[in-house]
Parts: C-alpha cells; sequence; structure tokens
C-alpha cells in the first residue's frame, strides 16, 4: 500500500521510478473509499488529482498528495473551515502556503475538516459532524486541525498542512500519533488563511515522520510581502538538522509537577523522555511551576489559559466581522454555538461594559508579556523545554459537550508557548497497546530554533520504540 | 466578573448575531463558567509590565506605492460570491439614507 | 436674547492621492473609474484570509503635512482595528488609529485667532453606497473601489468661535494640503469631507454639555452657512430655557436648514485594539529628517517672504499657485524678471488678472516676461500721428463722443481703447486721454 508510504520515502521511490503516481493515487483513493465515510476526514477532494500530480512529476515534491485544513484558501476547492456561514464558497486566490506546495510540485489532495472557525480542540465544533480517531474510532482526534492530523494517521495522505493558534497542530498530532510542528509565529505566511487568532496563527505541518516535517518546512516557511508579521530571516536547510545530535544540548523538563498533571501517565512518560535524552548526551534539568515569574521557574500555565481565553476570543470577534453575507457567505446567524460564544465573549474583553479600571484586554495583554519575559529567560539557559502535549490520550467522542473551556483544558500545556508565539514539536512518545491511542511529547524552542526542534524530536523518534 | 442576560443580549446586538431568549440563557451560563477561569488573571503581579500585543518584535514593515494589477480582481470575480448584485454592484437591503 | 460664544471643533478627512491604496496594492482612483467594483482585491474587499501591508509614502504624506501644521510627531506609533458594522466597511473594522495617531499638537492661524490641531491620523476609506430602487423595492448598492484609499483625519481643539473662522480654517487646510501636492482634496469628488461639532455657551470658561455634529457639507461656502443656522436654531433653543439634543445632523442647502441624521446618545463602543497583522511603527530622527527635507516652506512663511521681497500682493500671489512645485517656478520666474528690473508686484496683478496672453507653469520665463514688458512699456509717438488718431476715432465713434458730453466718463476708456487700435501701439494713457478731452473740448 503506497499510501503509507512516508513523504522521504514517496519522494526517494519516485525519483528512482520504483513506483509511479498511478500506483500511489490508486492505493490513496482506496483507502480515501474506504475510511473517509466512517472518520470524515475530508470535507472535499480534488477528482483531478492524479493529472495534476503528473503534471509536477519533475518537482521537488514530484506530484506527491497533501491534505489540507479547510481554512485554507485553495482556488478550485471549497473553503469554508468547517462553517455553514462559508458553505460552498470557492476562493478567488490562493493561500500564500499551498500556493507554494502547489509550485514545489505538490497536490492538494483534499480539505480536511477541523473544529469550525478552528474554534476548539476536538473537530467536533465543525458544522459537517465530528472526525474520528483513525487509531480508535471511538475517540476523538483531537482540534481543530483534527482532520488533517487523521489523514496522515489513516494514510489517506502522505503528508497534511493545519493551523495552531494554541495547540491546534500538536495536540492533534498527539491524539492520533503523528508528527505536529507548529513554527515560531511568524516563520510561515498567513496570508489566505483564515483568521483565527492574528496574534497567535502558525501554520505548520502534520506528518509521518520528523524528517517529513522538516522537508515540509523548508518549502513553506519564509518571508511573504504579503504578511506584514512574517520574518525577513533567512529560511535554512531544516533537513540538515536531521543528521545533528543533541549532545551538549541542554533540556529542561517543564509543568509535570504541577497538581493537575503530577500523577498522569503523560508526566511519567515526559520523565522518561527527559531520562532517554540524557541517555542520547542531553543534560537534563526538572524544572518547577511557579504562580509568579521567578528566576529559574516556569511560570504556570494557568494564567496562560485566561490570556488566551481573553486574546484569542477578542481577536476571534474581530476577524469574524467581515462575515456579513454581502461580498460572499451566508448571513451572520449561520454562525454555530461555539462561534457565537467566542465572539461574544471577545467583545465583552474588549468592551468596558463592568466599568473595571483596565480593559480585561490589557491585562490580559501584560500576564502574556510575563510569559515572553518567562521564556526568555529560560531559553537564555536551555536550548529546549519539554512536556506532554496534552494532559491525557484522547478522549471519547462527545467529550467536548457543554464545556466551554474544553479545548482550552486539553491545550493548557502548549498554549504559553503559542501565546509567546515560540516554536514546538509534538511528536508521538507512548502508545496504549488496548485502546491503540497516544502520548506526545511536546518540545519547544526559542524564537526562530526550528532546527533543533527537529534535531531532538528526530533522535527521540529514532531512540523511542513505541 | 460576571455577566447578567441584558448584557449578553446587548453583546449579542453588538456583534450582529441575532440569539433567541433560549441561547441567550445557554451563552450566559457558558460565559460565566468561562469567566471563573479567566478570574486568575487577576491575581497575577502586572504592575510596571507593559502589555504586549505582538510577538514578532517587527518594526516598520511596509511596501512601497505601487500598484500591482496582478493583484486586482476583475468586476466578475470579486462579486463571484456575492448572493446579491446588481450591475456591477453588491447589493444590500437600503440602509439609512445619509443625504 | 443672552449672548452666546460658539464653541467649535472640527474633523476633515482627506484622501491621500497615492498612486496605490493604504494597505493594498489596488489602484487609489475611485473618482474616476469607470466601472464599480473594478479595483479591488482580497484585501480591501475584506476576503477571508487578506492582510494588509501598509503604503510607506502614505505615512510620509501624513508625517508632511502634520509638520505642515506644526504638530508634534509621536515617535512611536501603531495603528488600530476600530470596529462597527456597515455595508461599506468590508472587514467589519476600518483600520485606523486611536491612541498613537502619527501626530499630535498643532497648531493652524487664521485671521480670528489661532486653532489647534489635537490630532492627525491615517486610516483607510470605506466604500461608496449609493441609494437606489430596483424593480420597486428600495436597496442599496455597493461599490469597493474606494475602499481602502488612504484618508487623513484632521481634529481640532474647539478652538474656533464663528462661522467664518470655520471657514477660514476650512480653506485654509485646502490650501495647505494642495501646496504639499497630497490631496486634490476636492469636494466635489469626496475627497475632502467636512464636520463640525458645534455648540453654545455663555460662560466661556464652561464647555457646554452637549454638541451637535454637521455632517455632509460640500463647499466652504456651505460650511459657513450651516454653521450660522446650526447656530441659531441652538440659540432659539438655549433661549426656551432646553438644551439642544446630542445628535448628528446634515444640512440640505436647498433649503438651508440643518436636519436631524441621527441621536448620539448610545455612545459608540468601537472597541479598538492594536492592528496584530501589521507591526508598530518607530519613526526614527533620520526618517523625520528625510520628511522634513521634503517639506516646502511654509504657505503662510513662503507669501510673507514674497510679501517683503517683492512688496507684492499676498492675496494676488495666492492666486497664482497652489502646489509648491508652482510656488518654486514661480519663484524662479519673479529672480529671472528681477534681474530684468521688472517690478514683479506689477506682474503679479498683472498675471492675477489674466492681463497677459501666457499660460503659467507651460510658457518659458522669457516669453511671460517679455509679453509682460510688451504691455507695460509705453510706446513713442509723434504729436502728429496722436492727432490724426485721435481725431480719426473721435469722427467713427460719435455716440461715444455725445456720451462723454452727457456726463459718462467711461467713454473716454472706449475712446482711449480705439485710439490705440488706430495706432497699433500700447501708449501712455494719461496723454492719450488729455488729448481726447483737448479735443472734445
Amino acid at each position: 500500500m503506497l499510501n503509507t508510504l512516508t513523504l522521504k520515502k514517496a519522494l526517494t521511490l519516485l525519483e528512482k521510478k520504483e513506483i509511479s503516481l498511478d500506483d500511489l493515487y490508486h492505493d490513496l483513493w482506496k483507502v480515501y473509499e474506504e475510511k473517509n465515510q466512517l472518520l470524515n476526514v475530508y470535507l472535499s477532494v480534488d477528482k483531478d488529482a492524479l493529472k495534476k500530480a503528473k503534471e509536477n512529476e519533475n518537482k521537488p515534491l514530484k506530484g506527491i498528495p497533501i491534505a489540507v485544513k479547510d481554512n485554507f484558501l485553495t482556488v478550485g476547492l471549497p473553503t469554508t473551515a468547517s462553517s455553514k456561514v462559508l458553505d460552498g464558497y470557492l476562493p478567488q486566490y490562493e493561500s500564500t502556503v499551498t500556493k507554494k506546495i502547489k509550485e514545489a510540485g505538490g497536490v492538494v489532495f483534499g480539505k480536511t475538516n477541523m473544529d469550525a472557525w478552528a474554534h476548539g480542540s476536538s473537530t467536533e465544533t465543525s458544522d459537517y459532524g465530528p472526525t474520528k480517531n483513525p487509531r480508535n474510532p471511538k475517540f476523538l482526534p483531537g482540534g481543530s486541525s483534527g482532520g488533517s492530523a487523521a489523514a496522515v494517521a489513516s494514510d489517506m495522505a502522505i503528508a497534511s498542512l493545519g493551523t495552531e493558534t494554541a495547540g491546534s497542530i500538536r495536540q492533534p498530532a498527539a491524539w492520533c500519533g503523528v508528527v505536529g510542528l507548529k513554527p515560531t509565529y511568524g516563520r510561515v505566511s498567513r496570508y489566505g488563511i483564515i483568521a483565527m487568532g492574528s496574534s497567535l496563527d502558525s501554520p505548520g505541518p502534520i506528518t509521518k515522520t520528523v524528517e517529513d516535517s522538516a522537508i515540509l518546512l523548508n518549502i513553506i516557511a519564509g518571508k511573504d510581502k504579503k504578511d506584514a508579521t512574517t520574518s525577513e530571516k533567512e529560511v535554512p536547510d531544516y533537513t540538515l538538522a536531521l543528521k545533528k545530535d543533541i549532545k551538549n544540548f541542554k533540556i529542561g523538563i517543564v509543568y509535570i509537577d504541577h497538581p493537575q498533571i503530577k500523577s498522569t501517565l503523560a508526566a511519567q512518560k515526559t520523565l522518561e523522555a527527559g531520562k532517554l535524552f540524557e541517555k542520547l548526551g542531553a543534560k537534563v534539568d526538572l524544572i518547577s511551576t511557579s504562580k509568579n515569574l521567578e528566576k529559574d521557574k516556569v511560570l504556570s500555565h494557568e494564567h496562560a489559559i485566561a490570556v488566551y481565553t481573553i486574546v484569542q476570543r477578542a481577536e476571534v470577534s474581530s476577524n469574524l466581522a467581515r462575515y456579513d453575507g454581502i461580498r460572499y457567505s451566508n448571513p451572520r446567524k449561520y454562525f454555530g454555538h461555539e462561534a457565537k460564544n467566542r465572539i461574544m465573549l471577545g467583545i465583552f474583553g474588549l468592551s468596558n461594559f463592568l466599568q473595571q479600571e483596565e480593559l480585561v484586554y490589557k491585562t490580559a495583554q501584560k500576564v502574556r508579556a510575563l510569559y515572553i519575559k518567562n521564556f526568555k529567560q529560560l531559553f537564555s539557559k536551555y536550548d529546549l523545554l519539554i512536556s506532554p502535549t496534552s494532559p491525557s490520550f484522547a478522549l471519547p467522542l462527545g467529550a467536548t459537550s457543554g464545556d466551554p473551556m474544553f479545548g482550552e483544558l486539553q491545550d493548557m500545556l502548549v498554549e504559553p508557548s503559542s501565546l509567546a508565539g515560540i516554536c514546538g514539536i509534538s511528536v508521538p512518545m507512548y502508545k496504549d497497546a488496548k485502546t491503540n491511542l497516544y502520548l506526545g511529547l511536546n518540545i519547544m524552542a526559542d524564537y526562530f530554533q526550528e532546527e533543533k526542534l527537529i534535531t531532538a524530536a528526530n533522535i527521540y523518534e529514532l531512540n523511542n520504540k513505541i | 466578573m460576571k455577566l447578567d442576560k441584558t448584557l449578553v443580549l446587548k453583546i449579542a446586538s453588538l456583534a450582529k448575531i441575532p440569539i433567541s431568549e433560549k441561547e441567550a440563557d445557554e451563552l450566559l451560563s457558558g460565559f460565566n463558567k468561562t469567566l471563573e477561569v479567566i478570574d486568575n488573571l487577576f491575581s497575577v503581579d502586572v504592575k510596571n509590565i507593559e502589555p504586549l500585543y505582538q510577538t514578532t518584535f517587527l518594526e516598520n514593515v511596509f511596501r512601497e506605492d505601487i500598484v500591482d494589477e496582478k493583484s486586482m480582481l476583475s468586476q466578475d470575480e470579486a462579486l463571484r460570491e456575492a448572493k446579491n448584485k446588481y450591475n456591477g454592484y453588491f447589493v444590500v437591503d437600503q440602509v439609512l439614507e445619509e443625504d | 436674547m443672552k449672548k452666546y460664544l460658539p464653541i467649535i471643533g472640527m474633523e476633515i478627512h482627506i484622501e491621500l492621492k497615492t498612486a496605490s491604496k493604504m494597505f493594498c496594492s489596488c489602484k487609489n482612483d475611485p473618482f474616476f473609474a469607470k466601472k464599480p467594483n473594478i479595483y479591488t482585491c482580497p484585501v480591501c474587499l475584506g476576503l477571508p484570509g487578506a492582510l494588509p501591508v501598509p503604503n510607506k509614502k502614505a505615512i510620509d504624506w501624513t508625517l508632511m503635512f502634520g509638520l505642515a501644521l506644526n504638530c508634534q510627531i509621536n515617535k512611536f506609533s501603531k495603528f488600530d482595528r476600530k470596529h462597527y458594522f456597515y455595508p461599506d466597511l468590508p472587514k467589519g473594522y476600518q483600520i485606523s488609529q486611536y491612541d498613537l495617531p502619527f501626530c499630535y499638537d498643532g497648531k493652524i492661524n487664521t485671521s480670528e485667532g489661532a486653532i489647534r490641531i489635537r490630532r492627525i491620523h491615517l486610516e483607510e476609506d470605506t466604500g461608496k453606497l449609493i441609494h437606489s430602487t430596483i424593480n420597486g423595492k428600495k436597496v442599496t448598492l455597493i461599490d469597493f473601489n474606494r475602499s481602502g484609499v488612504p484618508l487623513v483625519e484632521i481634529v481640532t481643539e474647539p478652538d474656533i468661535h464663528s462661522p467664518s473662522q470655520a471657514k477660514e480654517y476650512a480653506k485654509k487646510l485646502y490650501q495647505i494640503i494642495r501646496y504639499l501636492d497630497i490631496s486634490d482634496a476636492d469636494m466635489e469628488k469626496g475627497q475632502m469631507r467636512l464636520e463640525a461639532n458645534i455648540s453654545l455657551t455663555i460662560d466661556k470658561s464652561v464647555l457646554p454639555n452637549y454638541k451637535v455634529e454637521l455632517k455632509n457639507i460640500n463647499s466652504f461656502r456651505f460650511l459657513e452657512k450651516a454653521i450660522e443656522i446650526e447656530i441659531k436654531r441652538q440659540e432659539e433653543i438655549l433661549e426656551t430655557g432646553k438644551t439642544p439634543v446630542q445628535e448628528t445632523r446634515g444640512y440640505n442647502a436647498e433649503k438651508n436648514i440643518t436636519y436631524s441624521q441621527r441621536s448620539k446618545e448610545d455612545a459608540a463602543d468601537y472597541r479598538y485594539f492594536p492592528e496584530p497583522d501589521i507591526p508598530p511603527i518607530k519613526i526614527t530622527e533620520n526618517w523625520l529628517l528625510q520628511i522634513k527635507n521634503q517639506l516646502p516652506k511654509n504657505y503662510d512663511q513662503l507669501l510673507d517672504d514674497w510679501s517683503k521681497k517683492y512688496h507684492l500682493d499676498k492675496n494676488l500671489a495666492s492666486l497664482l499657485f497652489e502646489t509648491s512645485s508652482q510656488a518654486n517656478w514661480l519663484e524662479e520666474l519673479f529672480t529671472y524678471g528681477q534681474k530684468q528690473n521688472i517690478d514683479i508686484s506689477k506682474l503679479v496683478n498683472f498675471l492675477a488678472n489674466k492681463k497677459l496672453q501666457v499660460t503659467l507653469y507651460r510658457d518659458d520665463y522669457e516669453k511671460i516676461i517679455s509679453s509682460f514688458k510688451q504691455a507695460t512699456t509705453v510706446a513713442n509717438v509723434s504729436d502728429e500721428e496722436l492727432n490724426k488718431a485721435v481725431d480719426e476715432a473721435l469722427k467713427t465713434n460719435p455716440q461715444a463722443v455725445a456720451d462723454y458730453k452727457n456726463g459718462k466718463k467711461n467713454a473716454l476708456n472706449f475712446l482711449l481703447g480705439q485710439t490705440m487700435k488706430i495706432l497699433k501701439k500700447r501708449l501712455d494713457p494719461s496723454l492719450v486721454i488729455k488729448k481726447i478731452v483737448e479735443k472734445i473740448g
């Protein structure tokens, strides 16, 4: 089954002409027919994918099928962000990231399901029904890039693209047992991606291996003249980081002493990951959690949940204001419950209805500044920080209902890094033999230190026998 | 912090989202649950801390004043996804006449 | 009736004439667009996922404008989102500036006193709405060609105390922005839009507890008239012991009345926050220096200098130019003329009264000066020649002669012209008139 190949392997075999695009797409369509109805991974697929692949076989990505989250604008395929508000919307232009993928010879095979507007961590808030976890369909895939993670985990794509605002790449990657890389904010262009939290959104790859993530990051990273928040910093060849080792790396383990995390299996496995890194030559410290900014301690993730909730909802209320049904889209009454919830809370945070001394939004941004200070200080000492990606395995279908803070609680360990805009990667850490479900290890590095993430995650992946 | 239903309805009207009474009740209970979680924000000492709105540390990112015809949409493309159009215009029910 | 003092502040919006729009590279030419919705792109149409990138020139020009109005410059500035729903606002928010406008604390002098400029900020214009009836249904049509055009807003302190001062201020602003050549500020094309906040007080030291915002004024003359009539309206209300309602009012020029547009009691909640898509703006000394170097001499200063140097009439001179490059051109013309001992004040008079058959800014200096010389040089003429010509003029124009005799002094000028025409020469008028009077007796 050629659809099970990694990106690297598929590229190598295509290069050597040991496999054909015909066979690859044949197998892909077969698994699509078998599984998509059950798992609800794709909202739309490109029937002409093979034809397009063949036109690109001499380019770097050689016509490889890539699954793309449904919040990237793609000409020719509807883009809805899984919301009925955008039902049937056919974009007039292409997102920078998918444009780069296409120019490199990749094919957008289909658009994947997500939490509507990327609001959530389960893919259950999609207006087109939930996606199911390919490892065990009674469970959630996580979200909001649940469809993209599930596409890779179910071999319905060779690799995929997601977006993360806080956890939306790493958490579904962890729950689906695949690799998810959230680049530094500003490393990858947001142009043409339906905005959620504009100061947080970060597009990135979800793949079968760390190596595959490095290959895709090479293609999508870089300055975009159409996104003023992208960095001019030169894009290194991230695949070179795969060949480096972690000797002399200083690694800090964070958050696992917190009462909510302490006794979890995820905490235990993260400690074991630390031991493995030590064995491989790194120096590993346990960093304790503090409720206030203190030297050599990590600021508790609890405030991050509050900051994130305020900042993200404020930006959501603003970003979703354009959907008025005049130039495109359905009228605003089509917004689902979660979107209404977030828009309205965002307005609350930006208006001083309760006559407080300071706008809640402003207080939140001050606490956000504290997180940045904290990371700056920690990264002056450590190359990497590690924690569980999520405190638990995937939760069963239906777990989100009635809990407006579901997503934030699932994402609490990645939210501080998202707020600071630093990079992180989730790599499979442990598999439960009975349920077939996974835990992920979250590795975080300083701004634009994706190479360190890739080096460490790659070594961990090769040495951590699951 | 706590919200009441009057405020929920006011916010809904600011958001331009029509909601039913029942929905307002549901949203209200959700908001208050969320606000409980947010309350820990006010226990953090942020005296002398400047708010940070962006994490890029970039400044002065501009474009030159040049027209790029290629980035412009044709009238057909601009209007293509609109449900209501007339003679090259987007159309809405009449709004307040200002002149 | 009590003596009321008008307290007036103005908010003026002016579109900048950059080639492209404020946050995208669409053409900025909404007025001359042949069709609606042809100058749009994902950014100014507010399509999903589109992001703004600010136009450097629009910022440069705003700074230049601020400096011309003696403003302070915020060394650290940013854009903010201002939220409200209206069909002409595609994103549901306008990218504007909230607490850190590019320019603040400026000043403009008028003959009735100085007016402080509170702030000048840069934002994007909205689309254009057209109200119409289609198939019997009242609808509003939307054209986004104007959406995203750079727009500066100039806000004054409430330092204006009369309709004439408001008019003078607005005219001055118009003159200055055209002088800088960064906007055509044509009110008929909607490139300059005037708003006045008006209230009345008896006690100068107490600001009134209401204000009425006056909109839809599209000429300087109407501005003066609208404020006059609004003051009268408010006086009448105050005389009855009531307070005018805080609201927005429009001006109907035909009927010369102001009318209520919407009540402002529900204070707008724009939910401003810093635009996350645009990094903040740091205005360095170096950048400011570049702008200062481009800044032409202050408009008032220029006229003062000319008046001193050439003894010319400032009002007449101001009729000759609008932009600073035109002023430079004139300056060179004056220098050229002065070298040839031309009376510049007289030249300005001739040019302003269109007495010369020349086109400014097109004809070269030499042509203009020689035309002026020709027009002012008195030709030599013999007494015999003059006698002959005057005789002929009197003979062929008996009616004019009769008119003069009946006390119509104007007839003399006519006969003077006729005489010169016969001679095909420009003569000293006093000499000719003396001769005519002599002959008529």
